[in-house]
């Protein structure tokens, strides 16, 4: 019975920083374009905006 | 031979292509040589993403706006353009946009959300010119309109998020009270200590009590609002539930009490709150078309002074005997008379006629109208809420009050259902407290079961899943719908109203009598068409493409296009004014020295429109015709899909008088004199090619050329009107078994939460039934 004095805070330890993590997704507007963040991964390329003669190259 | 297919858009190319090879229009090669320019060719790799999407074909006849007006300026020099962008359908779209606007020289960020369709540019203050930046996505297809993002930050973004928060956290604390319930339930029977469960009991408390008093709030709200104004919604007995077991719970801790119903509690709200959050958000998206409503005051008018400069001014500083300036291709913004010049006006915005109206000196022109062939100037009669335009707005809203009394079938169950469920809990208290001779809190705890257990967990979900269900069903098709009660309203549907141009027909003119002409002529016609906006000019010139433009064409307001000799417009103009009407609009063509001849034009019919009218009959709806336009075009198309019932001439409020005297009519309609109509009817249903203020009118909108979608909606709804039916039912079952059990003071924890949990779940796949599979 001992290993529930460990057992429950640490379960509520885990879940409550899951929920905080939640919360802090919800809160930096991870979750106002569910559509578009879930294609948005597939993009492999972080593209800056290429410097003028590069453009030239391409 | 195989056909092929245009390398931007993919859409087969027809002979005679004005787009090159490999091209099916100017339109097309333009945005694939943008699109090159940039390096962004892997955009056409992304796009197989999904297999559906197309690229946009670029619109010739774009409007220009001047997007330097609507520029946020904030601290430290940044400049924001908030934009909503028409025609994003996939990843791709939203890739494509984003770098092509992050590959431009100054700007910083350019971010696309794709559920909300909104763009927000930012760049550095560099003298860089947003209309410049702005053209290449225009360049590319899409249309862009500016908005105010204070007006949108609406309430309803903030309500979604925050029934997302409360489902967290009460997702959170139910799981965890749930596994603290079951130790106690497994450790009853195995003789687990008191001060074990206690603890148990305290560790739910800990978690259940701030979770209730948090999650609840939308709830406890809006049953505080109810009792207010001294009426009972679902809400009440849901907040009253909730409380009144965690309180007592709480109370029987303390005690030192065998059972405590913490966990009931919670899961209730948590299921709750799903509910809720699904039936918010399947209707979110819809809701941003309406939006769309705000870029309608975004045309600046030209004003002539007295000295005979011009200047640009918004529209509300214009006012009544100012002379304003209306170009070609322009929209008229005010109510006035025509001084100088004379042009073609497309009136089909407000009266519903289809063919441009010829006008000139002291003719009156209205607002929301658009000028088609040449410069008019005209003096101001009426302005902003004086206008005609204004006056349709009014009587659309005055119409949609009516409707607003339409109480959801789901809310007047709650009014019957909240007060018997009070009294119910009421007897069972009173019943243990005195016959049952038991103490007071073992009488309330039964009451409390009582309570929870009629909880309107199933019947909260009955209504929301269905419908997330049905609108999840319509939009995979097309078909956007905006109200929450308008899948039951559609469900009650006897009578289907239509309005003729854009609705039953596409609402663009097309050549009929080709055959009775050469080719030279056709292409001689073809040639000076080019030059001309007017929509039978470029009807003309879908059906003969690939001709090229002559240079000495001029075109002569009023009347029609001239060169070298050869005339194409009106019939009083080019000749052969004793020639037999035809039965639409009409062009002509006249060569020096050779008879005038008469292109004949028709709007046609929706594909599937006869079949759709006949579909609808033999289901037994009243079918009926009201349209604006002259008689003769709407005999012919009632005639053509054997309406019997139709109406032409019909006036706005025509409209809407016609549909006051049926009873359920659902409305199909396009144009802004159907505004106020669509506002009227029982329920409504726009496509999407409509105007923006029909769209927000309409309870659906649905896309694509054919009208069969308003057959789907009317199965759906009639469909998801037998499920929630059936819900109630199975909820009222439920209710039936368990109710007994609960006054007995049978109900322990355990069978509370399992009876909950299952008769939501049942409730859920009774609705899925409505995901796949044919309508009967």
């Amino acid at each position: 019975m001992k290993s529930l004095l460990y057992l429950i805070p640490a379960m509520l330890f885990l879940g409550g920083l899951g929920l905080a993590g939640f919360l802090w997704a919800l809160k930096s507007g991870q979750y106002d374009d569910m559509e578009g963040n879930a294609s948005r991964i597939l993009f492999d390329d972080d593209e800056a905006p290429l410097p003028p003669e590069e453009k030239n190259n391409e | 031979m195989t056909t092929a297919t245009c390398q931007h858009c993919g859409d087969p190319i027809l002979a005679h292509s004005d787009g090159g090879e490999g091209f099916c229009c100017k339109g097309c090669r333009g945005a694939y040589e943008l699109i090159n320019g940039l390096g962004l060719k892997s955009y056409y790799d992304r796009r197989v993403l999904d297999p559906e999407a197309k690229a946009l074909r670029p619109d010739e006849e774009g409007a220009v706006i001047d997007y330097r007006a609507h520029i946020i300026e904030e601290d430290g020099g940044t400049n924001t353009l908030y934009l909503m962008v028409e025609g994003i359908h996939c990843a791709a779209c939203v890739w494509l946009i984003e770098t092509a606007l992050g590959r431009q020289d100054g700007v910083q960020q350019a971010r696309v959300n794709m559920s909300t369709r909104r763009l927000v540019l930012k760049w550095q203050n560099e003298g860089l010119d947003p209309n410049q930046v702005v053209a290449i996505i225009t360049g590319l297809g899409y249309r862009l309109v500016p908005y105010d993002p204070c007006l949108l930050n609406s309430e309803n973004e903030k309500g979604e998020r925050e029934l997302l928060k409360a489902m967290a956290v009460a997702g959170f604390a139910a799981a965890n009270v749930m596994l603290f319930s079951v130790s106690v339930w497994a450790g009853y029977s195995q003789g687990m200590q008191d001060s074990t469960r206690d603890l148990m009991h305290w560790l739910s408390a800990l978690v259940a009590l701030p979770a209730v008093a948090y999650s609840g709030r939308p709830f406890y709200r809006s049953a505080l609002t109810a009792l207010r104004l001294g009426r009972l919604n679902m809400d009440v007995p849901i907040s009253l539930a909730v409380l009144l077991a965690a309180g007592m719970s709480l109370f029987q801790v303390i005690n030192g009490a065998e059972h405590a119903y913490f966990d009931s509690s919670i899961s209730l709200l948590f299921f709750l709150l799903v509910g809720r959050y699904l039936d918010r958000r399947a209707r979110g998206r819809a809701r941003g078309a309406a939006e769309h409503l705000l870029g309608l005051n975004a045309v600046a008018v030209t004003v002539i002074n007295e000295d005979g400069t011009k200047s640009l001014l918004p529209p509300d500083q214009v006012h009544e005997d100012m002379t304003v300036l209306c170009a070609a291709g322009e929209r008229v913004a005010v109510d006035g008379v025509i001084i100088d010049g004379q042009s073609d006006i497309d009136t089909s915005l407000i009266s519903g006629e289809s063919v441009p109206v010829m006008v000139r000196c002291e003719d009156q022109v209205f607002a929301g109208t658009t000028n088609l062939s040449g410069p008019i100037k005209i003096r101001v009669t009426a302005t902003g809420e004086g206008t005609l335009l204004a006056e349709i707005v009014r009587l659309m809203e005055e119409a949609e009050a009516g409707r607003a009394n339409y109480v959801a079938l789901a809310d007047r169950v709650a009014r019957y259902y909240a007060p018997v469920v009070h009294v119910l809990a009421l007897v069972t208290f009173f019943y243990w407290l005195i016959p049952g001779g038991i103490v007071w809190n073992e009488a309330l705890l039964n009451a409390i079961a009582v309570l929870i257990i009629t909880c309107p967990c199933a019947l909260a979900l009955a209504v929301p899943v269905v419908q997330v269900i049905a609108s999840g069903r319509l939009m995979r098709q097309g078909i956007l719908v905006k109200t929450g009660t308008a899948l039951e309203r559609l469900s009650h549907v006897s009578n289907v109203v239509f309005d003729k141009t854009g609705t039953l027909t596409l609402g663009r003119a097309e050549l009929i009598n080709q055959d009775e002409f050469s080719q030279e002529e056709l292409e001689l016609a073809a040639s000076l068409a080019g030059a001309s906006k007017h929509p039978l000019s470029r009807a003309l010139c879908r059906a003969v493409p690939h001709i090229a433009i002559r240079s000495s064409v001029q075109e002569v307001p009023g009347c029609g296009l001239e060169a070298d000799g050869v005339r194409l417009g009106s019939r009083a103009w080019c000749g052969n004014v004793d020639a037999p009407l035809s039965e639409g609009p009409e062009l002509w063509l006249a060569v020096e020295g050779k008879e005038a001849k008469c292109l004949k034009f028709a709007d046609h019919l929706r594909s599937d429109a006869k079949d759709v009218i006949e579909k609808l009959k033999s289901r037994g709806y009243g079918i009926h015709l009201l349209s604006g336009d002259r008689v003769e075009p709407a005999q012919k198309v009632a005639n053509d899909l054997s309406i019997e019932n139709w109406q032409a001439g019909c006036s706005p409020r025509d409209k809407c008088d016609a549909l006051e005297k049926m009873d359920h009519s659902l409305m199909v309609g396009d144009g802004l004199n159907d505004a106020p109509a669509l506002a009227a009817a029982h329920v409504s249903l726009s496509p999407s090619t409509a105007i923006d203020v029909s769209q927000t009118t309409a309870d659906a909108v649905f896309q694509g050329d054919k009208l069969r979608p308003v057959l789907e909606v009317l199965g759906v709804a009639r469909k998801a009107d037998i499920l929630v039916k059936q819900n109630f039912g199975l909820a009222f079952a439920y209710n039936a078994i368990t109710i007994p059990l609960a006054m007995a003071g049978y109900v322990t924890p355990l069978i509370a939460a399992v009876a909950m949990s299952t008769s939501s779940l049942v409730v859920i796949a009774n609705a899925l039934r409505l995901s796949r599979g044919k309508l009967s």
